[in-house]
């Protein structure tokens, strides 16, 4: 048996009331004001993650002190329809410049004036090699029953 | 294990079955088979790949062997993804509210 099965990626999808240049914007210049403040890399407090605007741009966070912190890259930019980010934070929410894991976003018009936000974190393979650590972080008292549920929502994506 | 074969085991739709049919509690190789469109031998072969992925583990009673699930190989690496991205779309498309309000 020498078959590659591929591990399904975390996908999430989330319907906004304004068109794609608009969701767009605030998912990407707007990333300051909606970014969850608990999940910050830096000792200090998190001030606000970057999306530099370009292909090839950087990702990354600014503490209260001014010091930055790398999340990834901007791998593809194509306002308002799509974009691809490069993920590069293990378990512990730390920068590691080896592993590279992809975040798609695509604005889908969905309606007049809304959009259709579906995000896509995918490569989660590369994290293989990080299980150890990443059982040390991770709560798993949800256990199975939430995991069949999460493996349920994937697939009625 | 790593969570790459725990979570490329559970790629496969077969497999994906065996594994919910488990999570009613511990069955036999026999048990699991008479519930799927596939050989006994085929569900065995099943069972191996997600035991070698640490999703299932066995134990022998009586003359059989029933297979469970190890509560310890879990994908908890989706889990964290699959929570935090939920968290922050939520919080983004919160915030995509607020700015069409601050428009008008």
């Amino acid at each position: 048996m020498n078959q590659t099965v591929m591990p399904a990626p975390v996908r999430k999808s989330v319907r906004v009331d304004a068109p794609p240049e608009r969701a767009f914007e605030v998912f990407t210049a707007g990333i300051g004001r909606w970014w969850p403040k608990s999940h910050h890399i830096g000792a200090s407090d998190l001030d606000a993650p970057v999306i530099e605007p370009k292909a090839g741009g950087r990702w990354y966070e600014r503490g209260v002190d001014g010091v930055e912190c790398e999340i990834g890259k901007v791998l593809v930019w194509e306002p308002p329809a799509r974009l691809v980010l490069v993920w590069q934070l293990t378990a512990d929410w730390k920068y590691d410049r080896n592993l590279v894991t992809e975040v798609e976003v695509r604005f889908i018009p969905d309606g007049a004036g809304a959009t259709r936000v579906e995000l896509e974190h995918r490569n989660l393979e590369r994290y293989g090699d990080r299980a150890d650590v990443l059982r040390g972080q991770i709560d798993s008292a949800g256990g199975w029953s939430s995991l069949l549920q999460l493996f349920a929502e994937a697939a009625a994506h | 294990m790593t969570y790459d074969n725990a979570l490329a085991a559970l790629a496969d739709p077969t497999r994906r079955r065996v594994f919910e049919k488990l999570s009613a509690g511990p069955k036999s190789v026999g048990a699991l088979a008479r519930g799927l469109p596939v050989s006994r031998p085929a569900v065995s072969q099943h069972l191996r790949v997600l035991k070698d992925a640490g999703l299932v583990a066995d134990r022998p009673e009586g003359t059989r062997r029933v297979y469970y699930i190890d509560p310890h190989g879990l994908g908890a690496l989706r889990k964290w993804l699959d929570q935090f991205w939920g968290a922050a779309l939520d919080a983004y498309a919160e915030e995509v509210m607020q700015a069409e309000r601050r428009r008008r």
